[in-house]
């Protein structure tokens, strides 16, 4: 479904990503993990151009979306996405956020939106905040309407980016809750996370990276279990105590 | 032997009043125009397109870096010569009131735009928006919050401007200070008279504006 091939980002002098090849397929819930710098974030941002590559391609659905004349745009309305700071729209309301989308790029009719707007809040347990604006929600609540907001674009892919990395400890269950609810309905998923139990509970697939490569795949059981790479252990013993 | 100032504007209160008219009508269409242009410019700075960024940068550079008084020499006597166009001095003295307050307001748009979170954006992207929608429904709403508080500042600025000029004779408040100062010989009390109205004017609109962030902080 997705595919990188020689993805390479520079910041300047710095190369973030160094040549990565990676394949995602329809239905894989993907879980990439990695030291802070290791290009995780970025790495998932330049699979829908939010971080223009310096090198190679980003196939989706077969069309190469690095290519300059394909219309970006329409290619982002089928990958959603979900920030580590929520990104909410402040000036909108719960319901505005959601709908706001689907109506503008002509998906669904203001009614159509309306009502998949409902059906995502109750989904996200959120429903009775529908008309509250975001300043009046908790963080864990910010970031389910983020995940809501995603869904309403009935997107083939969601890629979450460190989604409870900015929330109080006692929000990360809740948000948790919705992405596994999510990756139960066969939703393909990648998600960049520090969370290594919950990458171990739901990820088909891990994906360590490390300086800018990924340094080593495999299911989770044999990258939790029993790594092979010297840098995956030294990084899971740090972060496994 | 100065004379009682309340009993001076009572006398000249006609002329006070149509300087102080004046004195506004030119601020409001200064920053109102000063706007509209400086919204344009500071579109043309953002712009991807390095050409168009340069020369509007440059534009508000020479503008910022010049006295206001030399601007406004240079379109009430100048541009009659260089260009044979004779504008009545009114419209010239606008021209150039115009063209200076749209440098500053560009900037004061410009800084509110960025002033917006880039975390907006890239939601607003990332759900397939282009980028003309992204600004409009997403961070132009956000920005005029950032942009009103400093436009209302820029107009009281204005305001203090517009006295300038008077050196053109153009009917403001500072005109009639110097129309009085010839007709009747008085220095001092016309001066008293409109430095109490500046005062007046532009303490209530700082106080307005004052409040209105003070709204604006609360609903946050």
């Amino acid at each position: 479904m997705i595919k990188t091939v020689d993805l390479c980002k520079d910041f300047g002098k710095l190369k973030v990503l160094k040549s990565v090849n990676e394949e995602i397929l329809q239905g894989e819930i993907v879980s990439i993990i990695g030291p802070s710098g290791s290009g995780k974030s970025t790495f998932l941002r330049c699979l829908n151009l939010l971080e223009k590559p310096t090198g190679g391609q980003v196939f989706f659905e077969g069309v190469d979306i690095t290519d300059k004349n394909v219309n970006i745009d329409t290619h982002r309305q089928k990958m959603g996405m979900v920030f580590q700071l929520f990104n909410v729209f402040p000036h909108l309301t719960v319901r505005e956020n959601i709908t706001l989308a689907p109506v503008l790029t002509k998906k669904m009719t203001k009614e159509e939106a309306d009502e998949k707007a409902v059906q995502l809040l109750k989904q996200v347990v959120l429903e009775d905040k529908i008309d509250e604006y975001p300043k009046r929600l908790s963080g864990g609540q910010k970031q389910r309407m983020a995940i809501a907001r995603a869904l309403a674009m009935d997107p083939e892919v969601m890629l979450f980016d460190e989604p409870t990395s900015s929330l109080d400890p006692e929000m990360v269950g809740e948000v948790l809750a919705v992405i596994r609810g999510l990756a139960q309905t066969g939703m393909t998923t990648i998600i960049v996370t520090h969370e290594m139990g919950f990458a171990k509970e739901i990820s088909g697939r891990v994906l360590f990276m490390d300086d800018g490569r990924i340094e080593e795949k495999g299911p989770p059981e044999q990258i939790f279990g029993d790594p092979k790479s010297p840098r995956t252990k030294e990084f899971l013993s740090k972060v496994l105590y | 032997m100065l004379q009682n100032p309340l009993v001076v504007f009572d006398r000249f209160s006609h002329l006070f009043l149509e300087g102080l008219m004046t004195t506004l009508l030119l601020s409001f269409l200064t920053v109102f125009l000063g706007t509209i242009l400086g919204s344009v410019i500071a579109l043309c700075k953002m712009s991807k397109f390095k050409p168009l960024s340069l020369l509007v940068t440059a534009y508000i550079e020479i503008i910022r870096g010049t006295p206001l008084l030399l601007q406004l020499y240079a379109f009430a006597f100048g541009l009659p010569i260089a260009t044979g166009l004779d504008l009545p001095r009114f419209q010239a003295i606008l021209i150039a009131l115009v063209l200076n307050s749209s440098a500053y307001v560009a900037e004061i748009i410009r800084s509110g735009i960025q002033a917006v979170d880039k975390g907006q954006t890239e939601a607003a992207r990332s759900l397939g928006l282009n980028p003309v929608q992204t600004m409009i429904r997403i961070i132009l709403p956000q920005a005029v919050k950032n942009i009103l508080p400093t436009l209302g500042n820029e107009f009281i600025m204005v305001i203090k401007e517009t006295s300038l000029a008077s050196v053109f004779f153009v009917g403001d408040l500072m005109t009639m200070v110097a129309r009085i100062r010839g007709s009747h010989f008085m220095v001092i009390e016309p001066l008293i008279i409109a430095g109490v109205i500046y005062f007046i004017v532009t303490f209530t609109l700082s106080k307005l504006v004052a409040a209105y962030e003070r709204r604006l902080a609360a609903s946050d």
